[in-house]
């Protein structure tokens, strides 16, 4: 245990940035989900079609190939961004598209009814969308929303491979040192572990209380 | 549609001298390869209460639909107080605020209470004040019979206090005129009277009303006039008591004796 108590400083440190990304990056693609998703179900052709092409896109290109491409393509195209921020640009516009996806599944729990009603009474298509499908529908995507979330967490490990220093990344480094792999990284997958049941456990509690009565 | 497109000054351009409130001309409207309506032309008069009878799949729940434009027409003119029903738009959302409709299925906001689904679109679409919005929700709430349920959720309340609910969301716009499609459909039979009350006293006071219903004593106690509708057209039309005493037409008369003689 004396590995970790001497390492505890940047261990910390680490598993702070392996937070900050998440919930940075969780917070950004709730709100570029949400966009994606309300275009998603517009009327409007080439809103529709923009959001699917890009839903397309994240969704079928590995994660760790996005992070690559950003942290090498993106200074040739004269964008100077330090690895984190880098990190958790491409994590927001990545798991968004699994949010809207979410959000997505959600809107079809609002009944077409409640929207002719909403047309009836006069709201504009932003007034259906924002008063009417999209609060419903994002309450009937907490838990799946809540899924990728853990999975974004779970993702923020790969930033190691671009050289962000994050909890994976120091372990890796004090594994350099000590040689006790075994020990290192089932520690670290415990702290995992943690963060996912946290953020399942919020999920839940956030489900019930704004849970519509049925 | 008639009016020319690219004119935001169109649907008042298109006022009519006509005191109608609503004038459906020569309207077709097909699903399809499927002809729903077929020359269907019927003005209603301000305060006037007109119930659509016809069997089902006659077209009188697409005739009610069209004049708010959830459907749209194929070919024709439809207007309401004077004013052509323009494309989908931020126009149209204004002339609809001004038509109340009452869907089978209630069709409330499941996520709002009773009471915010009557204010919300008078704050939203008119931008009345939140207290005074909840005043005349009240009133309204009160006026239908379950000001007690303004803060329960639509799923809490039975059928018939669900349609009363919608009812009083539809009036707290103020609007002009009233479609009613098909609203004690989806109700348990206990359950029908209390929304036809509510609709009668309606009529009373003078709203425009358009109903699509089944229910023939509400057409016989508050019609003004009775349009049969069947296979998409206009059949006849008359006062109720004329058109169930003595229909003109063959196909009224094979209607009526199938639904009075149970």
């Amino acid at each position: 245990m004396d590995i970790f108590v001497d390492s505890a400083g940047p261990l910390l440190a680490a598993l702070g940035t392996t937070v900050v990304m998440a919930v940075v990056a969780g917070i950004g693609s709730l709100i570029v989900g949400t966009l994606i998703a309300a275009a998603r179900i517009s009327p409007i052709p080439v809103l529709r079609g923009a959001a699917f092409a890009y839903v397309q896109f994240f969704v079928n290109v590995p994660l760790l190939v996005l992070l690559i491409l950003a942290v090498f393509a993106l200074p040739d195209a004269g964008i100077l961004m330090p690895l984190a921020p880098t990190t958790v640009v491409v994590l927001t516009l990545y798991e968004a598209a699994y949010v809207a996806e979410a959000i997505r599944s959600g809107v079809n729990t609002v009944g077409n009814g409640q929207i002719e009603a909403s047309r009836a009474l006069g709201f504009t298509l932003g007034q259906t969308l924002s008063l009417v499908v999209l609060p419903q529908s994002l309450r009937a995507a907490v838990q799946p929303i809540g899924n990728v979330m853990i999975a974004l967490t779970m993702n923020t490990a790969l930033a190691a491979a671009v050289g962000v220093v994050e909890l994976t990344s120091a372990a890796n480094k004090l594994n350099l040192v000590e040689a006790q792999p075994i020990l290192i990284f089932t520690a670290a997958g415990l702290v995992y572990m943690l963060l996912a049941l946290i953020i399942g456990l919020s999920a839940g509690r956030i489900e019930r209380k704004v849970a519509i009565v049925r | 549609m008639a009016h020319a497109p690219g004119t935001p000054t169109a649907s008042s351009a298109a006022r009519t001298a006509s005191t109608d409130m609503v004038v459906m001309t020569d309207v077709q409207k097909h699903f399809g390869e499927h002809h729903v309506l077929k020359d269907v032309s019927l003005s209603i008069a301000p305060q006037e209460v007109v119930v659509v009878v016809g069997p089902s799949g006659s077209g009188k729940s697409t005739l009610c639909r069209c004049i708010n434009r959830l459907e749209t027409i194929t070919s024709g003119d439809i207007r309401i107080d004077g004013v052509t029903l323009p494309q989908e738009g931020k126009a149209l959302a204004q002339l609809r605020a001004d038509v109340g409709m009452v869907f089978q299925s209630f069709n409330l906001f499941a996520h709002r209470t009773i009471l915010e689904n009557v204010t919300l679109a008078p704050i939203k679409v008119r931008g009345e004040k939140k207290k005074d919005a909840e005043k005349h929700g009240l009133e309204l709430l009160d006026r239908v019979g379950i000001a007690d349920k303004a803060d329960s959720f639509p799923a809490q309340l039975s059928g018939g206090q669900q349609q009363r609910a919608a009812i009083a969301r539809a009036l707290a716009m103020r609007p002009k005129v009233m479609l009613f499609d098909e609203p004690t459909s989806a109700l348990d039979p206990e359950m029908v009277t209390e929304v036809l009350d509510v609709m009668v006293s309606l009529a009373k006071e003078g709203m425009t009303m358009v109903v699509v219903t089944h229910e023939m004593g509400f057409a016989r106690r508050a019609a003004d006039r009775v349009v049969f509708m069947d296979d998409g057209r206009i059949v006849e039309q008359n006062t109720p008591a004329e058109f169930f005493d003595h229909p003109e037409s063959e196909r009224a008369r094979a209607f009526l004796s199938k639904i009075l003689t149970h």
